[in-house]
């Protein structure tokens, strides 16, 4: 885990990329997340019963995977009670070997930006070799209260009116 | 057995609770777990230092909860889901307040709605969660597609 300075808040513009990170997933990570959440779904450690139930073999919770998608943001931005709502579609499965891992790429880019509100839409993605895993991925990031009329001043084509629901 | 999902269930809130009272110590394994690597989620000190009574729940930790709450509709075998069937479909979370480790948290779940499409059901929940006083917490939403046949 290294230090980062977070991102300035008072100065977001859509299109800005908050984090670009990237996460291993293992057998352990599944098994932490199982005991973690209490999701002992048999389909996210034991091979066998994946496959009975149509899969190519274990796959990572759903849940997992939007965990951890917003971890990068979280820590571009420095506070986690900033994020004030997230949801996702899960789009894709993210199958994790008995040994090894697999590696998933996040990325967190200002989607609009709610002057009135002073909330942004954040719009993640999360894939896996390429392959989107996770769809329409949103977070709500409350911003800073403007404190003086300069900042912000040039967000007047202000959008964001979609909620995160 | 192929079961579905019996529409007549949208619509239908349950009673409120049980209570539940936030553990730290579940933040802190559900922070390891997912990799949210801010002290405010493991280090009380640091925590209060922000200004939060004690550790503070990463923004989807409340999913455990909630699944608890949706188990009353999900299992109950009026209800028509054959769980090996399903799917995880989306996922929404609405915070109100940061979740504090000690907070007492009282569930209301809510079929949201049972559509039927293509030989798939979507069946979308709803769990408000809210203080003892009331006062509105967060928000959980699920959607589960049972597959068919």
């Amino acid at each position: 885990m290294t230090t980062t300075v977070p991102v300035d808040l008072t100065t977001l513009a859509v299109g800005d990329e908050l984090s670009r990170t990237t996460r291993t997933l293992s057998r352990d990570t599944l098994v932490r997340y199982a005991g973690a959440s209490g999701d002992f779904n048999p389909i996210h450690y034991n091979d066998t019963v994946a496959t009975d139930a149509g899969l190519p073999g274990v796959i990572a919770h759903g849940m997992l995977t939007m965990g951890v998608a917003i971890t990068g943001l979280l820590e571009a931005v420095g506070d986690p009670t900033l994020v004030t709502a997230y949801s996702t579609r899960f789009t894709g499965m993210v199958p994790v070997p008995a040994t090894g891992e697999v590696t998933l790429e996040f990325v967190a880019t200002v989607g609009a930006i709610d002057e009135a509100a002073r909330t942004a839409r954040v719009d993640l993605t999360a894939e896996l070799d390429g392959t989107k895993v996770l769809g329409r991925a949103r977070a709500t990031l409350a911003l800073p209260a403007v404190s003086d009329a300069a900042a912000g001043a040039d967000e007047a084509a202000a959008q964001g009116t979609e909620a995160v629901a | 057995m192929t079961t579905t999902p019996d529409p007549a269930f949208a619509g239908r809130t349950y009673p409120a609770g049980p209570v539940h009272t936030v553990s730290a110590a579940k933040i802190r394994e559900f922070a390891r777990a997912t990799g949210a690597a801010s002290p405010l989620h493991t280090d009380a000190e640091a925590a209060r230092e922000a200004g939060h009574a004690d550790v503070v729940a990463p923004p989807t930790f409340l999913v455990s909860l909630a699944q608890e709450a949706e188990a009353q509709y999900i299992e109950d075998p009026a209800a028509g889901i054959d769980f090996s069937r399903v799917v995880h479909g989306e996922e929404g979370f609405t915070l109100a307040r940061p979740v504090i480790a000690g907070d007492r948290l009282v569930p209301t779940l809510t079929v949201e709605s049972v559509r039927i499409a293509g030989g798939h059901a979507m069946v979308s929940t709803r769990v408000d969660l809210a203080d003892e006083d009331g006062a509105e917490v967060a928000s959980v939403k699920s959607m589960l597609v049972v597959r068919g046949d």
